[in-house]
């Protein structure tokens, strides 16, 4: 992954654009938890996510966007009677059956500006407005001091401002994976094609990485890096899973922002996000045991389609709350319903993020009243969650 | 037969090795590597059941009492022993059989906390009898403790065995289904859900010792007290009660004739075409049996089917494919860890098989999309380092690797390639080079 494709992802143009940092959070005395959030830059549409089946508004206005119901072919994957998870998520549909996984619906954080930029930077800061520091980071400042904190554990990912902050916190990308010539991938297409068995594989490979004929052609730009996601998961839970390993790390996954043709764009980005989640599973080991993932979007989309079978920017959506650690296997939601919606247009929210958050750091990462209220200042409003965590 | 030099070493060996003379006697090449397979000294069963107890015992992170490597350590100094021996080998053909031996028996990290005894279970029951007759290997595996307790048998209990009366424990037919299925009659072979479950009471008591803590072996151990008492019928055959009666039955299985084509199927699939030819399968069962079950029998005749040289029929597993990149390279022992790396990253790590049916052998099962595409990014990675070290050149080792094999159209893109890295991963990525 090299450095351009990282930082266009600023501009939105690098599908599944992602991003790693670690950070070496001082020994904490209590604990030897492990905690990660991923940020999932552009807003993800949740109820696409998390598809309310039972609702009995959701089928009349999400249309084609409406998936078939649990055990129709390409239906939804059954969270206990209501709600269903996109069929992309399978490897999170396996979590939630070992009770590892708490989808969490109709939640928001306290902006209501529907811009990407702007509720990024709340969302990162813990504040209703942009802060110099994140709140990750500000939540570590605050955890039990320890010797041996490493520096940086590599050079090449700039930090997101979830984690930039007093603590100093390591970096990390896998080294030097370049990306072969266009133009040898064409040729490499045109040995392959005659082949029956291989032909149609190579070709697909190829697709799936976003090498169209166009592309080969030279007549379309080549993607980004698009696996980055999967792979960085994978390396920062082996990185995490040493017993020395940095207790908390930030991720992001871009490409969520799906205005038009969002059925097959989400499919692929939810792919990503599925494999990448279950590749922390598998990195993290016997460590998944002790994890918490917290997976947030800055808003949620609109229910209704919009005129080019996408959804535009909404208000509540949703969140996964993943783990070894977590009280999962089933859907965390004080459902509004969509007979009613926030503004003529939005899944109205009724769960604030912040207390997501504030229950995994007061119950995951012990820390006390006054780091979550350092972590989120003025978020008196939005009291810790309680019951994220097994007992 | 201007091909047939390559062809003995890409479908019955492991890819040509970069600096080695290709045989200029492709058959005498592959018979005169029919002859013991050697192995590294390194943890025997003993020790490795040693050290999983230990383990079990003592888990925290410190040194093991009495100088054991842990289990996650020994499956590490495995790992790269056998990697090592892969990369350098001269004897490629056996190590094949030896292979597909051991995918035929699988026994998987996945389940039963086998990793410390998997190296061992390979160096003692597998590779010694390779040129054997079947029923040893069969003998061997199935009392082999890494089998044991993959496949559950240990605490397998006779319900009207002593123990099973006092403590009401009862069957696991888990080992006997498999062998039944998959390491003999094949799932078609010819036998019932009776049979099965006669079988696992024939097979009840064979389990492992507890060591010398309990007066007990480090290894294998009869139990006749959880032994299902009485003679068993299997396939209408009478077996003694007793641990002669499971040995009794595995040789009776293992030379029945729906075990030979069964075998003769899987080796046929394996070294000839996905789709065995039928009168190939029919020339290796048959030899099976007039042999008395007799694998070297069966590897002679295997390069003797005229089918078995038509080229590049098959696809290569990852491993296969992993082996024959970093060997046409030329590369040393450094690359063992590469090479276990890649097979990971190619989601085929060495002895991980998903079940007990093993790694399998289509093409279909391999050809996958995302497969082809990390294969070539690894390539990319090889293909970048050799042309910053200057060698080898893709030209030489097309020549020693694929030589006449090599399409006119992949030899053209590999001349006209803009660098020496895209040379190479033209050839390594390309189509002929997926292939064996």
């Amino acid at each position: 992954m090299n450095r351009r494709s990282l930082l266009g992802l600023a501009g939105g143009m690098a599908l599944g654009g992602a991003r790693l940092a670690l950070a070496q959070a001082p020994q904490a005395r209590a604990t030897d938890a492990r905690f990660v959030v991923v940020l999932l830059r552009g807003a993800l549409d949740g109820l696409s996510a998390v598809q309310p089946y039972a609702d009995p508004a959701f089928a009349g206005l999400r249309g084609a966007l409406a998936l078939p119901q649990p055990g129709q072919e390409g239906g939804v994957l059954d969270l206990g009677g209501s709600f269903g998870l996109h069929p992309a998520l399978g490897r999170l549909h396996g979590m939630y059956a070992a009770g590892q996984l708490l989808p969490v619906h109709a939640v928001a954080g306290p902006y209501r500006s529907r811009s990407h930029f702007e509720a990024q930077d709340f969302l990162e800061s813990g504040a209703e407005q942009r802060l110099a520091s994140g709140w990750l980071n500000r939540a570590l400042s605050t955890m039990p001091p320890g010797g041996g904190a490493r520096p940086g554990l590599a050079v090449g990912v700039d930090v997101p401002l979830l984690l930039r902050g007093p603590v100093r916190v390591g970096t990390y990308a896998p080294p030097g994976n370049t990306q072969v010539e266009t133009e040898t991938l064409a040729h490499l297409a045109a040995l392959h094609h005659a082949d029956p068995v291989l032909g149609p594989a190579f070709a697909e490979g190829l697709r799936a990485r976003g090498f169209s004929a166009a592309v080969l052609a030279g007549t379309a730009p080549p993607p980004g890096n698009r696996n980055g996601f999967v792979a960085l998961a994978g390396a920062a839970a082996r990185l995490m899973a040493a017993a020395d390993g940095p207790r908390v790390a930030a991720m992001e996954l871009g490409g969520w922002d799906t205005h038009a043709g969002q059925a097959g764009r989400l499919n692929a980005v939810l792919g990503q996000l599925d494999q990448g989640l279950d590749a922390l599973r598998e990195g993290l080991g016997a460590a998944w045991g002790r994890t918490a993932v917290l997976v947030a979007t800055e808003f949620g989309r609109t229910v209704r389609i919009n005129g080019t079978n996408g959804t535009d920017h909404g208000t509540g959506g949703v969140a996964f709350v993943l783990g070894g650690a977590v009280a999962g296997g089933r859907v965390l939601a004080n459902w509004p319903g969509l007979g009613e919606l926030f503004e003529n247009r939005d899944l109205a929210p009724t769960l604030d993020l912040r207390s997501l958050s504030k229950g995994l750091l007061r119950d995951h990462l012990r820390l006390p009243a006054a780091a979550l209220a350092q972590a989120f200042p003025s978020s008196e409003g939005a009291p810790p969650q309680s019951g994220l965590l097994r007992a | 037969m201007q091909t047939s030099m390559h062809i003995a070493t890409l479908r019955f060996g492991l890819g040509a090795r970069l600096g080695d003379p290709l045989p200029d006697d492709p058959q005498g090449w592959l018979t005169r590597q029919l002859s013991p397979l050697t192995a590294e000294p390194a943890v025997s069963t003993a020790q490795g059941m040693a050290s999983i107890r230990a383990q079990r015992a003592n888990p925290g992170p410190e040194p093991l009492p009495g100088g054991l490597l842990r289990p996650p350590d020994i499956i590490r100094v495995e790992a790269m022993i056998w990697a090592r021996r892969m990369l350098a080998t001269q004897a490629p053909f056996a190590e094949r059989l030896a292979e597909f031996w051991g995918n035929h028996f699988t026994v998987s990290r996945r389940q039963g906390n086998v990793a410390a005894i998997l190296g061992a279970y390979q160096r003692e029951a597998i590779r010694p009898a390779i040129l054997g007759r079947f029923e040893d290997m069969l003998l061997a595996v199935a009392r082999h403790p890494a089998m044991i307790l993959y496949l559950d048998n240990a605490g397998s209990t006779g319900p009207n065995s002593p123990f099973g009366l006092r403590a009401n424990r009862g069957l696991n037919e888990n080992l006997a289904r498999e062998i039944l299925e998959l390491h003999t009659l094949g799932v078609r072979g010819g036998y019932s859900q009776d049979d099965v479950t006669s079988f696992a009471r024939i097979l009840t008591g064979w389990s492992i010792g507890r060591g010398a803590e309990f007066n007990e072996p480090e290894g294998f151990m009869f139990r006749p007290r959880t032994h299902e008492p009485g003679p068993k019928t299997l396939l209408g055959q009478v077996f003694q009660e007793g641990e002669e009666g499971g040995i009794a039955a595995l040789k009776f299985l293992a030379g029945h004739p729906s075990t030979y084509r069964f075998l003769a199927t899987k080796l046929v699939r394996h070294f000839v075409a996905d789709e065995p030819p039928v009168g190939a399968v029919q020339r290796i069962a048959r030899v099976l049996a007039d042999t008395h079950g007799d694998l070297a029998a069966a590897a002679r005749a295997l390069i003797a089917l005229p089918e078995a040289w038509s080229p590049l029929t098959k696809l290569r597993a990852p491993q296969d494919y992993a082996l024959a990149v970093l060997r046409g390279l030329g590369a040393g022992d450094e690359a063992a860890q590469p090479l276990l790396g890649a097979m990971a990253q190619f989601a085929q790590p060495l002895w991980t098989a998903p079940g007990p049916n093993g790694w399998p052998d289509m093409a279909g099962e391999w050809a996958a999309p995302e497969q082809l595409m990390r294969r070539l990014d690894w390539v990319n990675g090889m293909a970048g380092r050799a042309a910053a070290a200057g060698r080898p050149d893709a030209a030489t080792v097309a020549e020693a690797t694929l030589g006449p094999l090599l399409k006119a159209e992949t030899t053209q893109a590999i001349r006209r390639a803009g660098s020496a890295r895209e040379a190479l991963v033209l050839l390594l990525a390309s189509p002929e080079f997926q292939r064996r």
